[in-house]
């Protein structure tokens, strides 16, 4: 297992060095002089002057990528264009909000999605299995930002349930220690913070889940659909097992597997419907301040950042790599 | 999720084979005249199923309706109707003139949502035509010299896949803003951009089935009488790989047209205000969706009802082109 462990984070080091090539020629080919990219449009002659000897620009390309290289590797991911802040400080502040609202997408995905898949597959043909199928191919079909909008219409604004935006009520004086709101009220023990920084995360919470939702139902319906027809299922039966131990230990287990596939994979699309909900909703998270960041052409931002979700992101499918190597034994060896 | 394909005398396989077994699809020496073809069959299946009938008829229904724009209005896209009437708290609702009403610009809402059909279709289109065709070639190499095998080919093979996985790395949102970001805002930077997020999905899509079919018994008969390594891959190997990556880019046509409105949401679509677009009418929208949530909600369910037949279409093709998924 730790061979396999090893060998999995080694395959990590080339796609880190694929993407520092990547972000370092981005900023490079975006349009006009890069200093003056970095430093934003109202940059002074003489402070472009200063960036341009900083970073080097005039120097031979390859000196200036180690250079880049090196920076980063001293941690140094440069600073906002708009409000000077170290790229990596605004980041760790923003980014619980974002995991937050992600877990908890993914949470309600998988909680109602393989269940919802598994009953599917179960009755194959009858009225619930056309209704979860139908049911998660509009889920697909609709558009993350147009769900939330609709969401905040009908349960805020018509309804008044629920609020609409922010990660808490301005109102309510909670302290934070983690940056993660749900978590800081349960460690601080003020539930009514913790309650309230739930209620804010139902809605946006929904509308992301919907997609991967849809998603983890299809491949578990399908999934167990195919297991049921295997041999050893039958083997299983006809040897008399019981009907629940045919179903979690022959079915669920064998029919899992592309299942946590799928959830990795869901990561990506999780954060960029994420950078959209968290739009909709004014949720502070990295998507809003990346989407402001676009708006604004703050390039240093958006290279950290790209590079920050990309390790996240690379992170997360080892974790499920590795998860996969759990289940399923023959992973390990081949 | 890789469909293993039987050869192309794959439609003949009947009811009785075993599922599971997609190899038993007769003698693996393939050609038309033994039983109906893969494709031919497939088309069967599909006029049958009620699910393609349904997608179909929005697909087409759709591009109709993006072809024949100017023949369902009477107006101009992006024109202003009767900007007098339009307060900070109402837009004036449907009347004779304007079917659906008018928007908070003033133009007619009916108008702006069949140009933006228009739109979609052609962002959709272009962009997902981009990525099949960069990701395939990737694919077809990586699959081709992979299948191929030995040292060469293993080589081509992961370098290949490599690029892939640090393509994959990058969320697509991010990709497709990055993209936008260095091109300046214009049409075909939002082309490219969502082609550019579709690369590694196609790639990674045909190199699998290609390894998959690599390894099959059909394969094995074509090396055992001799025939060269090149003309097994690119005559029996690649075509019968495909059939995945067209359902796949049937299915991405859906996420591309929602990704152009997310885009367009998010500021970097185009900003040509004689362009209707789905997304931008969402976003214009946003201002007045307490008193007139009309002028979101018409543009919102005509990105769901379009991706939603795409999405059943390449369902429905997905499901008869696999032999074991037939009903």
């Amino acid at each position: 297992m730790l061979r396999f462990v090893l060998r999995r984070l080694g395959l990590l080091v080339p796609v880190l060095i694929g993407l520092s090539v990547l972000l370092f020629a981005w900023v490079r080919a975006l349009p006009g002089d890069p200093a003056r990219a970095l430093l934003g449009e109202r940059a002074t002659p003489e402070a472009v002057e200063r960036v341009r000897a900083a970073y080097g620009f005039d120097d031979p390309l390859w000196q200036q990528y180690f250079r880049y290289v090196g920076s980063l590797l001293r941690g140094d991911f440069g600073a906002s264009v708009r409000d000077g802040r170290p790229v990596v400080d605004t980041f760790l502040e923003k980014f619980p909000a974002t995991a937050e609202l992600g877990i908890a997408a993914l949470l309600i995905a998988v909680i109602v999605g393989v269940p919802l898949g598994y009953l599917a597959a179960r009755n194959q043909g009858r009225a619930l299995d056309t209704f979860v199928v139908s049911g998660s191919l509009l889920g697909v079909a609709t558009p993350v930002f147009f769900l939330a909008i609709l969401l905040k219409l009908v349960f805020s604004t018509w309804l008044g349930w629920l609020p609409s935006s922010l990660r808490q009520d301005v109102t309510i004086d909670a302290t934070h220690i983690t940056n993660f709101y749900v978590l800081d009220g349960i460690l601080t023990r003020e539930w009514d913070a913790a309650i309230n920084a739930v209620a804010h995360l139902v809605l946006p919470s929904i509308a992301l889940a919907t997609i991967p939702l849809a998603i983890i139902v299809r491949i578990t319906r399908a999934s167990v659909a195919e297991v049921m027809n295997e041999d050893f299922v039958r083997t299983a039966e006809s040897k008399g097992l019981s009907a629940g131990v045919v179903s979690r230990r022959h079915v669920l287990r064998n029919a899992l597997l592309p299942v946590v596939t799928t959830i990795g994979l869901q990561a990506g699309l999780l954060f960029s419907g994420a950078v959209l909900t968290e739009t909709v909703f004014g949720l502070q998270g990295i998507g809003q301040y990346l989407f402001e960041s676009i708006g604004r052409r703050d390039y240093p931002v958006l290279q950290g950042y790209i590079l920050f979700i990309a390790i996240i992101y690379s992170l997360i499918n080892l974790l499920v790599d590795l998860a996969y190597g759990v289940i399923d034994p023959r992973v390990r060896v081949s | 999720m890789t469909i293993p394909l039987p050869p192309s005398g794959g439609g003949a396989v009947s009811a009785e084979t075993a599922p599971g077994t997609p190899g038993a699809a007769g003698p693996g020496t393939s050609d038309e005249d033994r039983g109906v073809s893969l494709w031919r069959g497939a088309f069967r299946r599909l006029r049958r199923n009620p699910t393609a009938i349904v997608g179909a008829v929005i697909v087409l229904a759709f591009i109709l309706v993006a072809l024949l724009a100017p023949l369902l209005t009477g107006y101009e896209p992006g024109a202003a109707q009767d900007a007098g009437e339009i307060t900070p708290s109402s837009v004036p609702g449907p009347s004779e003139d304007h079917w659906l009403g008018l928007d908070s610009f003033g133009s007619d809402l009916w108008t702006q949502l069949v140009y933006g059909a228009r739109q979609s279709l052609i962002y959709g289109v272009v962009s997902t035509a981009i990525g099949l065709a960069v990701g395939t070639a990737m694919g077809a190499l990586a699959g081709g010299f992979g299948a191929v095998g030995g040292r060469v080919g293993q080589w081509v093979d992961t370098a290949v896949m490599r690029v892939v996985d640090i393509w994959l790395s990058i969320p697509s949102l991010l990709l497709a803003v990055s993209i936008a970001a260095i091109l300046t805002q214009s049409a075909y930077a939002v082309m490219i951009a969502i082609g550019a997020a579709q690369v590694p999905i196609f790639a990674r899509l045909l190199r699998g089935s290609m390894l998959a079919q690599g390894r099959s018994d059909y394969v094995l008969a074509a090396s055992a009488l001799g025939l060269r390594k090149r003309r097994i891959v690119m005559s029996h190997v690649l075509p019968n790989s495909v059939g995945p990556t067209i359902v796949q880019a049937t299915l991405n046509l859906a996420t591309a047209i929602i990704e152009v409105a997310a885009l367009s949401y998010l500021g970097l679509g185009t900003a040509d205000p004689a362009v209707a677009e789905w997304g931008r009418m969402l976003v214009a929208a946003q201002d007045r969706f307490d008193e007139s949530p009309q002028l979101a909600i018409y543009p919102g369910v005509a990105i769901a009802i379009t991706a939603l037949g795409f999405t059943l279409f390449g369902e429905a093709l997905r499901e008869a082109l696999d032999p074991r998924t037939r009903r």
